[in-house]
């Protein structure tokens, strides 16, 4: 019998529709002003610290409407803005150092969507307001300082071996082809060939990754080293994700919920920052750089005396981390320029966790000398930052530098230290681990610059929201009216696949959370006028039939039938041309890339499929059709 | 309601010098505006910092102007965006400042003479590198595009009639690109966006005119290319006609309540669907006519018995 679908097809198509009503409903639940509560420390987040928020706000007489606790998170919701940003500060002073605060529009899907996975679709920055940033890493700096370190190294080794150089310097060779050496290196000068080639022997020894090139020219003998390639692609990737890392801690002090920091090509980082509306502010923090440094601490003065304001002379009174105070000497031991690397692991003599340090040579030497005459002594790690702000001071911009220092680890120093040490006497691992990446995120990072910058401001983003959603509404009741009254019947069947249509597309995108943007919406109007466009393929193939003297059941069966390939080529080539955009595009037009391609496929479906199944439904069993309602 | 009641038989290959000679002159004044006016291309291809500002009233240009060439940037562009409160700032990229800082200077310097205090729509700023970038890759992107359409085609159907396809493809492309040259529409990456779009709509509809010559080819037994083509555009006609028409609503639709930010985006896929229906029309099919198809190319290998009757449909 023609025209009568199996009925694993009919459930199929009232499964697709159940499916994505459900997975599409998250998104006509609106949104609360939230306060998002996260830790950066070893502490995290638990119930204690939920007894505190709700005391702080009590305190401070701010209403709210709810305060959970998943996912080593803290969520407090809010009736209006007004008390989310006045909650804001009181939360974020209550709390102190090692909390995150951050505002969020924390979405009201009901509790037995979450629990499906349901969520609304994740609205990209330009609907949503906020910043984009894309930053350019020099990282050939990066090389150029580890080859500049190794001057230094050098100098102290051949000086400790007693080899006479006449020179040492960075050559840099702009046009070379090739790698490694060939472009940059440093290069030794000697007077002998002898010395050279000690010294060759000697830096092969101690530096094994580099590469080394003996040279005989008029002027004396020459020693080259350099990183090889591979050692340079490492220095390069290290720069970058030391930077991404430096990075991330600065957002958490914005505090931005749900920031995007991201690597982007071989030497760049995208951070964008959902909400934010203050991009000088952004800026400034973004920008700032900080240093290390190792003192002693001292053990023999009251640090309590000392908060009472009489400080002893010789020290500084520093706050530590993770609270309280500790009493330090003036004289710094080393500076955090002279760390290179720093990574977590295990002490290998009492099995704990441990932090492992790499200094170059010059605080390699330093260090050594500092740490040998002070055995058993505390060590401590200050943490120093500098931060540009500018604040409006009576209606004129005042820029003002202030630094931040705080001690965030003292250790016992066991043995004299040189090139690599270790720092131990840590709680556990995950100290261990923050703390090697505290250090890591301190050293230098490579410069960075600001190469594109797109902020949307809140009251754009709603506009975009609503002049697309507007467009979304008008050009779908445009079609509607025009297919109903064209295609009469059938018109109307293919109505209720538009319909479907849309919600399928939404229900795609929420469930890969795929990034909504303005042109995506675009292209979600695009899709309706195309979706169109596969019936009326079949529906003029259907009057093509009719014409032809065909009976109006064969007639829907060869439509069908007949218009499928044409459907499917024509459709195919829309998404490459999508395909091709995404790989190309970037943000806003990705967003329209992953919409089209989306809505070409799913209109496949229920154009084909969907209609099918209807008109099946209303004509397939008859067996007299006097005329088609086409 | 049906557009055609009997069909049609309007002698579309009989009038082709005629569209060969409009296609000519569209592209001639296209290609023309190109080469004199150029494209007015936006701020992420040249790169430079853009603000849009939206003031509580009318605001006057000039002294928007004075105040930003106090700032240091006389050669700021200054205009409307949409309403008389709004406007649009665009700066090219400056050598001296670092351009992360442009944006801020302005801002400050503006809403320091404003008593209601102004309100940031958005800022973009964009590096000149990132603009060469930005423009290199859009323009691959187009070819890459161009490329495997063309290998797609040739693939389903025949070489004659992807080169034929192409063709009106590129046609489409140059008198866009000719119309947004010649009204000095903002080109940026969004219209490009279009662009890439139109592509692939255009060709949809190409490639069901095609379906359908090669349906007929392989059907009709008496008749010449002329002929056949003809038969075929007579066939399709409705349905090409009807699936522009509801592309076009929609895209009327987000012309009108999209906004200022996705209004050349809309013009760019207008101007499009309507020169791609013609071009899936005319341009297409006269290539192919015109390179020499014929009922030969598009059949498939198949050993044919004496007199025997052969079922070649798809």
């Amino acid at each position: 019998m023609l025209n009568q679908y199996p009925a694993w097809k009919y459930l199929l198509v009232i499964l697709v529709l159940l499916v994505s009503t459900v997975y599409a409903l998250p998104n006509l639940y609106g949104e609360d002003p939230a306060l998002q509560v996260t830790s950066t420390r070893t502490a995290g987040v638990d119930v204690t610290t939920q007894d505190k928020v709700q005391k702080l706000l009590k305190g401070a007489g701010i209403r709210y409407d709810s305060i959970s606790l998943a996912n080593d998170q803290l969520l407090v919701r809010f009736p209006d803005t007004e008390a989310q940003l006045a909650a804001k500060d009181v939360v974020k002073k209550g709390l102190g150092r090692g909390y995150v605060v951050a505002l969020n529009l924390a979405p009201r899907t009901p509790d037995w969507l979450v629990s499906l996975g349901a969520a609304p679709m994740y609205l990209g920055l330009d609907l949503r307001g906020g910043v984009h940033f894309l930053m350019e890493v020099d990282v050939d700096a990066a090389v150029k300082q580890a080859e500049e370190r190794y001057i230094g190294d050098f100098r102290g080794l051949l000086r400790e071996n007693k080899v006479r150089y006449a020179r040492v310097a960075r050559y840099e060779n702009q046009h070379a082809e090739g790698d490694g050496l060939a472009r940059s290196g440093v290069e030794i000068k000697f007077k002998t060939a002898e010395a050279r080639d000690r010294a060759e022997a000697l830096i092969n020894d101690e530096y094994r990754d580099l590469e080394l090139k003996a040279e005989d020219r008029a002027d004396g003998y020459y020693l080259l080293a350099g990183l090889s390639e591979k050692e340079r692609r490492e220095v390069r990737k290290l720069a970058l994700k030391q930077n991404i890392t430096t990075l991330r801690n600065r957002v958490n002090e914005l505090g931005v919920a749900e920031p995007v920091i991201q690597q982007q090509g071989e030497n760049r980082i995208v951070v964008q920052l959902p909400g934010v509306q203050d991009t000088a502010r952004a800026k400034e923090i973004l920008g700032a750089t900080a240093t290390l440094e190792f003192r002693l601490a001292d053990e023999t003065h009251d640090v309590q005396e000392a908060l009472r304001g009489r400080v002893p002379p010789g020290l500084k009174l520093y706050p530590q981390r993770d609270g309280g105070y500790v009493l330090l000497k003036n004289r710094v031991m080393l500076t955090g320029d002279y760390i290179v690397d720093a990574s977590s692991g295990i002490d290998q003599q009492s099995g704990g966790p441990a932090v492992f340090i790499t200094l170059d040579g010059k605080g390699a030497s330093i260090f050594s000398k500092v740490t040998g005459e002070n055995i058993k002594k505390l060590m401590a790690v200050v943490f120093i930052e500098n931060k540009t702000e500018t604040r409006m001071v009576d209606g004129k911009p005042v820029k003002t530098r202030h630094t931040v220092a705080e001690v965030i680890n003292v250790a016992r120093i066991q043995d004299q230290l040189s090139k690599r040490f270790q720092i131990t006497g840590l709680d556990s691992t995950k100290e261990a681990h923050n703390l090697a990446l505290l250090l890591r995120a301190g050293a230098l990072a490579a410069p960075i610059e600001i190469v594109e910058e797109r902020t949307i401001g809140p009251s754009l983003g709603q506009d975009n929201i609503d002049q697309g959603l507007l467009s979304v509404i008008i050009g779908f009741v445009l079609v509607l009216v025009f297919m109903a009254l064209w295609y009469r019947g059938f018109g109307l069947v293919a109505n209720l696949a538009l319909a479907l249509n849309l919600v399928v597309i939404v229900a795609v995108l929420s469930m890969l959370q795929a990034t909504l943007t303005l042109p995506g919406i675009a292209g979600i109007v695009l899709t309706v006028g195309m979706a169109v466009d596969a019936n009326v393929l079949i529906f003029e193939r259907i009057r093509e039939e009719l014409r032809n003297g065909v009976s109006p059941q064969t007639a829907i069966n060869a439509g069908y039938e007949k218009a499928f390939s044409t459907i499917a080529d024509a459709n195919i080539t829309t998404l490459i041309a999508a395909v091709i955009l995404f790989g190309f595009g970037t943000g806003p037009i990705k967003g329209f890339a992953i919409t089209l391609s989306i809505g070409i496929l799913t209109s496949m479906f229920t154009a084909i499929m969907g209609t099918r199944a209807v008109i099946n439904l209303m004509y397939g069993g008859r067996r007299r059709i006097d005329k088609l309602s086409i | 309601m049906q557009l055609f009641k009997k069909g049609t038989n309007f002698d579309f290959m009989g009038k082709r010098k005629l569209a060969i000679a409009f296609s000519a002159v569209l592209l001639l004044i296209s290609i023309g505006a190109l080469a004199v006016k150029g494209l007015n291309f936006g701020l992420d291809f040249t790169g430079g910092t853009l603000i849009e500002l939206g003031y509580s009233h009318p605001v006057d240009l000039e002294a928007v102007r004075g105040t930003l060439e106090k700032q240091g940037f006389p050669e700021a562009v200054v205009q409307h965006f949409g309403t008389a409160s709004d406007i649009l700032i665009r700066i090219a990229p400056h050598a001296e400042t670092s351009n992360a800082e442009i944006s801020n200077r302005v801002m400050d310097a503006l809403k320091a003479g404003e008593a209601d205090g102004i309100q940031m729509r958005r800022v973009e700023f964009v590096g000149p590198q990132v603009g060469d970038e930005l423009a290199n890759d859009g323009g691959l992107a187009m070819i890459y595009a161009l490329i495997s359409i063309l290998i797609y085609v040739g693939f389903r159907f025949e070489y004659r009639l992807a080169v034929g396809s192409v063709l009106a493809l590129v046609h489409d492309v140059l008198i866009t690109l000719g119309v947004f040259s010649l009204f000095q529409l903002d080109f940026d990456l969004t219209v490009l966006a279009a662009i890439l779009a139109v592509i692939g709509y255009s060709l949809n509809d190409t490639i069901v005119v095609f379906d359908r010559i090669r349906e007929n080819f392989r059907k009709i037994r008496k008749g010449t290319s002329e002929e056949i083509i003809n038969v075929s555009l007579n066939q399709t006609l409705s349905r090409t006609v009807m699936t522009s028409f509801t592309t076009l609503l929609v895209l009327a639709a987000l012309f009108v309540f999209g906004g200022e930010l996705i209004h050349g985006f809309a013009t760019a896929l207008l101007i499009g669907v309507i020169i791609g229906t013609y071009s899936s029309i005319y341009v297409a099919s006269t290539a192919a006519l015109m390179l020499g198809i014929s009922k030969a190319d598009l059949m498939p290998v198949v050993v044919e018995k004496e007199g025997a009757e052969i079922d070649d449909r798809p």
